[in-house]
């Protein structure tokens, strides 16, 4: 097997080259570290500068019962990092430069335009930088969020106070008012006793019609009252949401993150490494002398997709282990993971060796591999719903000729039980590195 | 009658319409150094790259196979990021050479280039890469030795040091087959000149033999230099 020979050769260039063997352990060890902060602390709470100008005595009372501000100030503050601020000036300037996100004032009259239900329409105040399109959606996204859980907090208070009074209308009891208690007889005992005064006139009376009558209207209204509960809980929060997952099991967010940022890494050093490592043999003027008799092209290029795939399996198994520092992983499951990282470093050694075969030259397959990999990871990353079904039948067809979402599918399997089975990515990578072995095969015949 | 060390017979090479090489034939005895010339596009590094097994001829028949003939392409073929040793190291085992060390001491040895063994094959000159060029080559002792433009990009000592070294070669019975652009250098070291010209053989005989050919078409020969009498033999033949 003169290959493992070339093999050799090939590690011993990579070892004559420091910087690039220093960015092989130092690139997957710093997104190791980077994509580890990230996927640990999670995603930061938007800092948010906050006024109140409610005055401090002022309490929310709807009906009898005060309404729980601490409560609802804890909600708030648990996602959001508030600053508080004493003046609207001083929220306006933070905002402007760019230290919080937004700032929410609450006005004076906030209390006093609740308690008038509905009478005059209160409203706070939202502060926005909106610089750039990114951080207006975010801000608006947020804001919209935060104030829908306000008011449905608020419309879930307002319906249980009116279920009450309701409750009293039907069955009837005690009532508070200034401080007086009243008896309300309700609708219930009104029917009884409306049905005890006509039982007791004569049945000739021509009274008996006009108090059947009132029967059959408190009747009505008692059956009516008695749907309230249900319309009132459909007022306060009409659609509710019952999600079920067609999709199968998915992978956890932290192992989908890990799976991405191993196969981003695994990519460029595979394809990058493999393009480049072939196109050198055309520009050291070897491939000639090798291809007469030596070796043949098939097991150069064999020789090239084998570095690649021990080239990738090291430096993802470098990041795996720096990211191990900040998250746990199933390492029972490593001859999986090792697996999915070799079937993947396959497929993009074949894409590398065909890249390298058309460019030819060291600097050129490398513009190309670049050209080609970022936008192929691009798009492999566009999840369906974000587009039209057409162009996203299309995006999935250029996706599946290239290895990048099937490795991340194989790399997740390998690291997650609960995702999508192994077998069906492999294969896909299998086939895909069969079928740019043979576009490389035919890019070589341009190499003499 | 002395059998040739390589014999070569209706060799011919197209390019899409374009004919390379158009029913070439020569052979060369043993020790012979054969110098193929032409002007540009001739067909002499195709040729070479024929004999060599680089390039498949469309007919044509090589008597010896690829893997008895040494070869040694225009452009240094090798790894500038490798030492001179670990070259003809890496070269040896491919050639699947029994005594691996051997072969390398005696290549560095002959061309006298142990002491820069463990350098870098790229931060030697061009002259010092094309001895190791030629080493590669030579490497699996072959009977027959393919040299295109050895001395190309060479000063005139390394060209001069170059040229004993070839000779010693010959001189042991390697034939040596080597193209050149320097019609002076094919005079002064070739026994024999094979003139290519648009893929044709034109002539196949000494420098003697061509400048009396010359002499013949023209009448002024004797006192051309060998270059200026080979642009008269070219231009009488329509080149």
């Amino acid at each position: 097997m003169n290959a493992r020979w070339l093999l050799i050769k090939d590690l011993q260039i990579l070892r004559r080259s420091p910087l690039l063997t220093a960015l092989l352990v130092i690139y997957p060890a710093l997104i190791g570290v980077l994509i580890g902060f990230a996927v640990s602390k999670g995603p930061d709470k938007p800092r948010v500068a906050f006024l109140n100008q409610v005055p401090a005595d002022q309490r929310l009372q709807i009906g009898n019962q005060n309404f729980d501000v601490v409560g609802a100030r804890n909600e708030l503050f648990g996602r959001l990092n508030v600053v508080r601020v004493s003046s609207r000036d001083e929220a306006e300037k933070l905002v402007r430069s760019g230290d919080v996100l937004g700032a929410l004032v609450l006005p004076p009259d906030l209390i006093t335009k609740l308690r008038s239900a509905g009478l005059d329409q209160p409203s706070v105040e939202v502060l926005v930088n909106q610089e750039d399109p990114v951080k207006a959606r975010l801000v608006d996204d947020r804001i919209r969020g935060l104030l829908t859980d306000a008011n449905l907090r608020l419309s879930r208070e307002f319906g249980s106070i009116t279920l009450r009074y309701l409750g009293l209308l039907l069955r009837g009891g005690q009532f508070n008012l200034l401080g007086q208690t009243l008896n309300i007889l309700g609708l219930e005992r009104s029917s009884k006793i409306l049905e005890a005064a006509k039982g007791e006139l004569p049945k000739s009376s021509p009274q008996r019609a006009a108090l059947d009558q009132v029967i059959n209207f408190s009747n009505l209204a008692r059956q009516n009252l008695s749907l309230a509960d249900n319309l009132l809980a459909s007022v306060a929060e009409p659609i509710k949401v019952h999600k079920t997952v067609l999709s199968g099991p998915t992978p956890a967010l932290d192992t989908f993150a890990v799976g991405v940022a191993a196969t981003l890494t695994l990519m460029f050093v595979t394809v990058l490494l493999v393009a480049g490592a072939l196109a050198l043999e055309h520009e050291e003027n070897a491939f000639a002398r090798l291809t007469r008799g030596l070796v043949r092209p098939t097991s150069l290029l064999g020789e090239k997709i084998v570095l690649g795939v021990i080239a990738s399996t090291v430096v993802t198994l470098v990041m795996l282990a720096v990211l191990e520092l900040f998250l746990s992983l199933h390492w029972s499951r490593a001859p999986l993971i090792i697996l999915a990282i070799a079937a993947g470093g396959a497929a993009f050694g074949g894409l590398g060796a065909a890249i390298g075969a058309a460019a030819r030259e060291v600097r050129a397959s490398s513009l190309l591999a670049f050209m080609i990999a970022l936008p192929v990871a691009f798009l492999s990353l566009i999840p369906s719903g974000s587009v039209g079904a057409d162009l996203l039948h299309a995006i999935r067809a250029i996706a599946a000729v290239f290895p990048f979402r099937a490795t991340l599918e194989a790399i997740t399997a390998g690291l997650d039980p609960r995702a999508p089975s192994l077998p069906a990515p492999l294969l896909h990578l299998a086939l895909l590195t069969a079928g740019y072995l043979l576009l490389a095969r035919l890019a070589l015949r341009r190499f003499h | 009658m002395v059998e040739p060390a390589i014999a070569v017979s209706g060799v011919l090479k197209r390019y899409g319409d374009r004919v390379a090489l158009r029913d070439v034939g020569f052979d060369a005895a043993a020790g012979e150094l054969l110098a193929i010339i032409g002007p540009n596009g001739a067909g002499k590094t195709t040729l070479l790259s024929i004999l060599a097994g680089a390039l498949r001829p469309d007919a044509g028949r090589v008597s010896r196979p690829p893997g008895e003939i040494g070869w040694v392409p225009q452009q240094a073929a090798l790894y500038r990021r490798l030492t001179v040793a670990e070259n003809l190291r890496l070269f040896a085992r491919l050639e699947k050479i029994a005594d691996v060390e051997a072969a390398v001491e005696e290549m560095l040895a002959t061309t006298a280039l142990a002491d820069r063994r463990d350098d870098q094959a790229g931060r030697l000159s061009g002259g010092n890469q094309q001895r190791i060029n030629i080493a590669i080559g030579l490497l699996a002792r072959p009977a027959v030795l393919l040299l295109d433009e050895p001395s190309s990009g060479l000063d005139p000592r390394q060209r001069e040091r170059l040229w004993q070294f070839i000779s010693g070669l010959a001189a042991a019975g390697t034939t040596v087959i080597f193209s050149t652009h320097n019609i002076q250098e094919a005079e002064r070291y070739g026994d024999r000149l094979l003139v290519l010209a648009d893929g044709e053989r034109l002539f196949d005989g000494t420098a003697t033999a061509l400048r009396s050919e010359v002499e013949r078409d023209s009448g002024a020969a004797a006192e051309l230099d060998f270059e200026a009498a080979f642009v008269t033999f070219l231009h009488h033949r329509g080149h």
